[in-house]
């Protein structure tokens, strides 16, 4: 992504975010100039509504974010969002892998049987249920009840969730490659896992990196409903904000932001590392 | 025990996909440095005769024995053989990953045959043998067929096989550049390297083969040395199969 868009990109969250606030400005100078019956009078009123809205504002973000360090909130909570996001994309991209070799391995030379009918089975119910159920199936009826804290849960929850999305990318980046590169592997004495790991993978990887990369922002963003087994990430920050300051607006703006900050940062990230990859396609 | 100068000793070698029967019964022996042209129509099974001989599909039945092991024997560690039977494919598959050098050393590297810079100082004479030393920094998709090609044998050669096989090595590339790549298969047959070619080429069977074997429906018809197989055929399948190719 560009300077230009991402600086656009911006512009437009401050705009909207700055527009909801001076909504009740730009209504109450329209009423006022109804009543006063001149243009004039309603821009003077437009502007004092302004310049209220943002000294309304300043107070806000300073009542709600700043005084007594509510900000500590959103970025423990944040800490919190990131841990669980990594952990669970590394417990995914585990679990996506194995499956994914395994099944390939199956529909190639036919081994593995039973293990496939387990992945098959894996995939259909992970992928054919919302991942909020699965969550508060597995924390409430198993590991809730086991003692295990609610982080891990969720890590667990959201990481078996994300592998089996990562299992179907990986797969059809190994059935992506033609048979002739296996072959040629194995022709030059590469046994099964050698070839997989020097050859094939590599190849599929490249060519599944960006739905990859795409998984991982989406696993990012689905995090935000770990709140709802108590797990104190950021949703949980902005929720615990507005329920003491009932302020809605400033905590999910300030949620919202950094969500699309992070996934941006990640975008910009992936871009680079397919342009890096793309050096041997000329 | 076979006689030292055999190379490769295939019995009764039978191949069927399902019911399919594409293999029956086949029988030869390659003795070192022979240049063994395997001809015959689409479908006689030439190249599952070929793919069979490195395991690269699973014969049904029969043994191939290559330096007096049983290779069919589910014992055996089929990749320690691969490593002495070079292969080369009617598409290249050149790793499109990979930058031309690391083709060839990927192999004799990761497998422990060689250390890195031995394996790129080889690579780079065998690039040299076959005009394409510059290359060796490009990818593949760089490269023509022809190059491509000629890639593919020195990839196949790095690990210093015993026995070459082709597998229709010019037939995917464009008529100007099926020259270059039998000019490096004719240098390499001087050089005395064991290979088993299968291919259309009627003229490097004549010129180059020591032995010309013509297969259809799935058995060995006819063999013979190339000068005796072109002039005098026997038998009838061949004779129409030769009038085919041969203006």
């Amino acid at each position: 992504m560009s300077k230009k868009a991402f600086a656009a990109i911006m512009a437009l969250v401050i705009a909207v975010s700055v527009a909801s606030f001076a909504f009740p400005a730009f209504a109450s100078a329209a009423e006022t100039a109804q009543e006063a019956g001149g243009i004039g009078a309603f821009f003077v009123e437009l502007k004092d509504g302004i310049v209220e809205a943002f000294v309304e504002l300043k107070d806000d973000v300073y009542n709600v974010l700043i005084k007594n360090d509510n900000y500590k909130h959103i970025t423990d909570g944040l800490l919190v969002t990131i841990e669980i996001t990594l952990a669970a994309l590394l417990i995914g991209l585990a679990i996506g892998f194995l499956v994914a070799i395994i099944r390939s391995t199956h529909d190639k030379t036919g081994k593995f049987k039973f293990l496939n009918s387990i992945c098959k089975l894996y995939l259909t119910v992970f992928r054919g249920t919302p991942v909020i159920v699965q969550l508060l199936i597995i924390y409430y009826l198993w590991l809730g009840k086991a003692g295990v804290h609610e982080n891990i849960a969720a890590i667990i929850a959201f990481g078996v969730n994300s592998g089996a999305y990562v299992a179907e990318i990986v797969r059809s980046g190994i059935m992506s490659i033609d048979n002739g590169q296996f072959e040629a592997g194995r022709s030059l004495g590469f046994n099964y896992v050698q070839t997989m790991v020097y050859i094939i993978l590599p190849q599929a990887l490249k060519n599944v990196l960006p739905t990859l990369a795409n998984e991982f922002i989406v696993l990012l963003k689905e995090t935000s409903v770990a709140s709802f087994i108590a797990v104190k990430d950021m949703m949980k920050g902005a929720n615990a904000l507005v329920g003491f300051t009932y302020n809605m607006n400033i905590p999910y703006i300030t949620v919202a932001v950094i969500y699309l900050v992070m996934v941006l940062v990640l975008q910009k990230g992936v871009s680079m590392l397919e342009r890096r990859l793309r050096n041997s396609d000329h | 025990m076979t006689t030292d100068n055999v190379l490769i000793k295939v019995t009764g070698l039978q191949k069927s996909f399902g019911s399919l029967e594409v293999l029956k019964n086949i029988n030869t022996e390659i003795k070192k440095g022979e240049v063994v042209v395997v001809i015959g129509p689409s479908g006689s099974g030439k190249s599952t005769f070929l793919r069979c001989l490195n395991r690269l599909e699973e014969p049904t039945g029969g043994t191939i024995e290559l330096g007096g092991v049983d290779i069919t024997d589910k014992k055996v560690n089929i990749n320690k053989h691969r490593e002495k039977m070079g292969m080369v494919f009617q598409q290249f598959n050149l790793f499109n990953n990979h930058t031309i050098l690391k083709n060839i050393t990927l192999a004799p590297v990761k497998l422990g045959i060689m250390k890195k810079a031995e394996a790129e100082q080889r690579a780079m004479e065998l690039l040299k043998r076959v005009g394409l030393e510059e290359k060796a920094n490009a990818y593949p998709s760089q490269l023509s067929g022809g190059q491509k090609q000629r890639v593919a044998i020195v990839r196949a050669l790095a690990m210093n096989p015993e026995v070459m096989l082709f597998d229709e090595p010019t037939s995917a590339l464009d008529p100007e550049m099926v020259g270059e790549v039998l000019d490096v298969m004719k240098e390499l047959a001087q050089s005395g390297m064991t290979m088993i070619v299968v291919t259309h080429e009627m003229g490097f069977a004549k010129e180059v083969g020591s032995r010309v074997v013509f297969m259809d429906e799935g058995v060995i018809m006819e063999e013979n040395a190339p000068d005796e197989f072109f002039a005098n055929p026997k038998n009838p399948r061949l004779k129409d199969f030769l009038s085919k190719v041969l203006i």
